[in-house]
This record gives C-alpha cells, structure tokens and sequence, in this order.
C-alpha cells in the first residue's frame, strides 16, 4: 500500500513537472489560425521545416548562441584560473573571494541586472552585444568556479608532485596532468555556463539596450503574438540540453563501470 | 669498507647543516649534516615524525630547507624546484597518473627531456622489463595490484637515470609477503643499475635487509650513521639500541677502564673502547641472543626465569633479576632438549664484546 501510494507521488510530480515542457513540445506542430499559438488547431511539420520562419527570430538565435559561445570560452577559462588559485594558495582576501564569486549566484537577478545597468550607464557605455556578455561572463563565472572548486578539493596533490619530479614545469604538469583530471568538472562547467546564458533572461533585458536575444524577441513576440516557431526552438533547446547531460552522465557512469571492474580484478590478481 | 677508498668515491647527496622549521615551533629536521656516496642503498630510519620525509622531500625539492644547503654531486641545489634536480622520486602512493597508461606513465620524465621515436621506445621498454610488467604497458593503473603499481612507479623513475633514485616509504602500502619479495627485487635493481637510492622507512627490518647504510633519526637529528651489523651490535644511543631490535639494558656507572658497576650492584666489563669517554652514569646493554643459560662468559648475573616462551626455532625468557627483568633468547639447536621452566633460578652470562654502553636512560626520563 505505502509502495503504491510512493509510485503514485513520483508519478503526479513527475508530470507536474513536465507537464509544461510537453505542451511545448506538442505545440510546436500546432497549425495556430491566428497570431496566438494557444489553442489547438491541427497538426503540421511547416514550424519545423522552417523554424526561422518568423520575422526577427533567426537574428535573435544567432545572436543568443554568438554570445553563449564567447561566454562559455571565457567563463570557464576564468572560472577555473578563480577556482585553481582559490584551492591551492593562500593569499591575503582569500576568504573575501570565496565569499564574493558566491554573491552573483545568491544576488536576486533583478538586483543584479538593474545594478548592472547602474554602472554601464554611469560609465557611459553603450548598450548592446558586448555589456550582455560581460554580464553573462559576470554571473556565470561563479557557477564554473563552484563546479570546478569541488573536483579541485579532492584532488591528489602528489600527482603535481609527481610531475615536477619527472622534470614538468608548472605549465606542462597543469597541461598534462591537472587539466586532462578535472577536465569532467571543466566541462560540466561550462555546459552549465551555456545553458545559464542562452537561458538568461532577467540581467539580460536590463543589459541588452536594442540587441535581441532569444529570451528578449520571445518577451517582446508574446504582447502581439506567440508564433510557433517558438516552441520549435525551445524544443530543440530542451532536446540538446537533455541530451549532453544524459551523454555526461553516461560517459561518468561508464568510467566508474570500467573502474570498479579494474578494482575487482586488481584484488585478486596476485 | 676501506676508509681511503671510501673518500675517493664521488658524493652524491651532501647536506650541511639543513634545517627545516615549519611555522614558529616545529622543528621537522634540525641542523643535519650527512654525505651518501655514489652507488650507495641509503636508508633514512626512524619513527613516525622524527624527520626523515622532510629530508628526502629535501633533497627531491618539494620542501626548501630553512637554513642549510643541499648538494647534488658538487652543485648546489638548494632552492631549486624538483624539475630542475637530477634526482627521482618513488613515492608512497605511487601517484601514477590515472589517466595515462602504464607506457605513458613510464615515458613521461623522458618526454619532458625531449627523448622521441625509438629512443624512447627502447628505454621505456628496457625500464618495464627490469621491474618485470613488460606485458603491461597498456593498461591503466586502476588496473594494477598494489605491488604491479609499485613497480611502474619504480620504472618511471629509472627509467630516466637520475643521480639518485628517492624512495619514500615505497612498500608501505602493501601486505608482508610482498612486501619481503620487493625488498629483494629492489635490492636486485639497485645492484644492477648501480644508481645511488635513499629509502626512507620506518621499519628497522626493512632498513637493514635493503641498505648497505643506515641514518637512524629521531626527534629531527640522526642519532647514528653507520652499517646495519655496526647499528645493531654497537649502538651508541639508547634510542638506536631500542629501535633495532630487542636490547637489554642495565643503569651503572663507569668505575674503571670498559668497566661499569651495576646499581643493582655487580659489574660489568665492556669491550675495549666502547665507553667511548664516557664516564659517570651510563647504561650497559646486551643482545638478548648474546647472553648464556648459565655461568661461563665474564659477565654474569643471577636471577629467576619468570616466563618462558617457545618460539619454534628459539625459546624466549623473560628472567627477573636484581637489575631488572632481562630477555634472553636460546636458540633450539639440541633436539630433545628440555627448556628450564619458570621459577627455575639460573645464572646469566655474556661476554664483554657483546656489551655495549649508552648514555643512562634513567638520566633521561629525568
């Protein structure tokens, strides 16, 4: 009875969860009469055959991945620089640090966004491309630095040992040794890094000026009407995000796999 | 060892007066000064904290002195990092990298020098097959047992013929009977490659099997440099004669030449210059192998067996005498031969050239 009745609660917030990404899913082929992709007319491919088909939409896209890719390079690198010097040395305001790259994640985006807007506009910068990615880059550091900070935690310092023995400059045993160890952290990062920016859509609008991203011409798109291509390209979104994290976890689970049999193996291999 | 041969050989490793603090109060190694020549199996021995890892971390680089300098052959390296020194290191938990290969593992000091192509080959090749896991140069090091991952760990640093293998506590991880088999093998390599090792360990067993020197350290200092056998039948410490092996040791004070009057009253002739100027309070030792069931050798003291102990190729007393409780082992060469039992009064007896005298432990609790 307990047994069924856990299936049952799994099962509702299973589907209270996606619940929503369904309907966007099955609304995608919606063949909406009017400007309202709302209410269910008919099926139709013609979303998918052109997904750009709306006015706006494809520059939007375009310019929502430019800005993910530059914000994921550099996030990431900086990310993990932050996070290598925050684990392995102390230095004066290191506590300070720590708490400071936490403050972006904790800050209501709001605040954020409109204190952003604050400086840029008391620098006299002008709004557009460039203030979105230095406000992605700002926030979606600590995200990498925290993911990053956690595989560092843990990591065997006698590896580095190791390397300087076998004559590696500091440079050749990060590149060698350190790098290739966390690069699961780095990459998982990163990942984090892009999905928060082609996601954002608070900080963004307060930083963007006339620039459009995706999130901000969707914003913009709903006060005179939905067209379905929006959910075509929110699909596509979900499905590539789904499934880098289902192949990240795949690839961590096989690695585990091929461990624990190298173990098993070793103990009765005398 | 013939002293004038021994100053003709190059040092290898030389320390003068190296000293290493860390923080305020810690004193890790205080002002030593040791020279191990070319072609030597060095053992650095003592407890837990007495130092000897921060020596070794010394001379590989990954600790710099706080006063002192450290020599590789006649350079001076002080200060410079391990990837400038001509010295590897064998690590206690061997630290292979897991992401390479067993090959990748051993090849990567000589990538770092530029050595490609066959070269290469031949040399990671010939170092894997000294060590004996030639068939394995494709796996990863998960894949090993703890003793196949000590010896990848040892054929990654021979392979690159340093000047001076380190090998920091290297079989401490792994169970007795490999650790037994290792000892030997190293041994074995150290023979054939000839290359100067420093072994640091904790284990006086170990120390003396492998190393044809021995630094006995405590409390940051070494108390003793010398061979095994010299080590073992004349320590000139109490500390080393407690730390190898089992000694016995009785408080006097010295009354005459290599002679000391026991407090238990009594006394006891010491071999020839074994006092070694000492005079005043002093302790006496003796083996417990060394000393006689029985009257017949110059030293001699009465007693009661209080415990027996039958060991299989010896049986082990415990003898209570006015001096205290003595140990005594009898080695069982005589079939047949029944033990004296407990309660049994015996007379004990050793010879002065199995006596050795140290500074008064009594003196030292104090």
């Amino acid at each position: 009875m307990r047994h069924h009745l856990l299936t049952a609660y799994g099962v509702l917030a299973l589907g209270y969860l996606m619940l929503p990404v369904g309907v966007v899913v099955v609304f995608s082929f919606n063949d909406p009469v009017g400007k309202f992709n709302y209410t269910w007319k008919g099926f139709t491919l013609d979303n998918w055959a052109h997904p750009t088909g709306a006015p706006g939409i494809g520059e939007a896209v375009t310019t929502s991945l430019e800005i993910a890719a530059i914000v994921t390079v550099v996030a990431t690198l900086l990310g993990t620089l932050i996070a290598m010097a925050l684990v392995r040395y102390g230095f004066r305001g290191r506590g300070l640090t720590n708490f400071l790259i936490f403050m972006p994640i904790s800050t209501p985006e709001i605040v954020f966004g409109a204190s952003l807007l604050t400086l840029f506009l008391n620098f006299g910068v002008q709004l557009g491309f460039w203030t979105i990615v230095i406000a992605h880059i700002a926030f979606d550091i600590s995200f990498v630095v925290v993911t990053v900070k956690a595989r560092l935690v843990g990591f065997d310092r006698s590896l580095e040992e190791a390397a300087a023995d076998l004559y590696a400059t500091p440079f050749a045993s990060f590149r060698r040794v350190t790098l290739p160890l966390i690069a699961p952290a780095v990459l998982a990062g990163g990942l984090l890094a892009f999905a928060l920016s082609i996601d954002d859509f608070v900080i963004t609008f307060f930083t963007a000026g006339i620039e459009q991203t995706f999130p901000v011409w969707v914003w913009g798109a709903v006060r005179i009407g939905v067209p379905p291509q929006v959910n075509v390209i929110g699909t596509i979104i979900f499905a590539v995000a789904v499934g880098l994290m289902l192949a990240n976890t795949l690839w961590q689970r096989r690695r585990e796999q091929a461990a624990m049999a190298a173990t098993g193996a070793a103990a009765t291999d005398w | 060892m013939d002293g004038a041969a021994a100053n003709a050989v190059e040092a290898d490793v030389r320390l003068e007066h190296v000293t290493k603090r860390f923080g305020e109060d810690v004193v890790a190694v205080d002002d030593i000064s040791l020279t191990i020549e070319r072609g030597r199996f060095f053992a650095l021995l003592g407890p837990s904290g007495c130092g000897k890892t921060t020596t070794l971390r010394m001379i590989g680089g990954f600790d710099q002195p706080t006063g002192g300098t450290v020599y590789l052959g006649e350079r001076d390296v002080t200060g410079l990092p391990p990837y400038r020194r001509d010295v590897n290191t064998v690590f206690q938990s061997y630290a292979l990298f897991p992401h390479l290969s067993i090959y990748e593992n051993v090849a990567f000091g000589l990538r770092r020098r530029g050595v490609r192509g066959d070269e290469l080959k031949r040399r990671v090749g010939e170092a894997m097959e000294l060590v004996g896991i030639g068939s394995m140069a494709a796996r990863k090091s998960r894949q090993l047992s703890g003793g196949q991952q000590q010896r990848v760990a040892l054929a990654r640093a021979l392979v690159n013929r340093p000047r001076v293998l380190l090998l920091d506590e290297p079989l401490g991880a792994l169970d007795l009977k490999l650790r037994k088999q290792l000892q030997l093998e190293l041994k074995r390599v150290q023979h054939e490659v000839g290359i100067t090792f420093v072994h640091v360990t904790h284990d006086q067993e170990e120390a003396m099997t492998m190393a044809d020197t021995i630094a006995v350290m405590n409390e940051g200092r070494i108390e003793q440099l010398d061979a095994p056998a010299e080590l073992y039948e004349r320590p000139r410490t109490a500390f080393v004669a407690g730390f190898l092996g089992v000694s016995n040791l009785l408080q006097g004070t010295v009354s005459g030449d290599g002679v000391v009057r026991l407090d238990a009253g009594g006394e006891v002739r010491a071999a020839p210059g074994s006092l070694a100027g000492r005079s005043g309070r002093v302790a006496v030792g003796v083996r417990p192998e060394k000393v006689r069931l029985g009257a017949g050798e110059a030293n001699a003291i009465e007693g009661a067996i209080a415990e027996v102990a039958y060991i299989g190729v010896s049986n082990q007393y415990i003898v209570n005498t006015l001096a205290g409780p003595l140990t005594v082992y009898v080695q069982n060469a005589d079939p047949g031969a029944r033990p004296a039992a407990a309660g049994d009064p015996v007379t004990l007896s050793w010879s002065p050239e199995a006596t050795f005298v140290v500074e008064s432990t009594k003196e030292a609790e104090k």
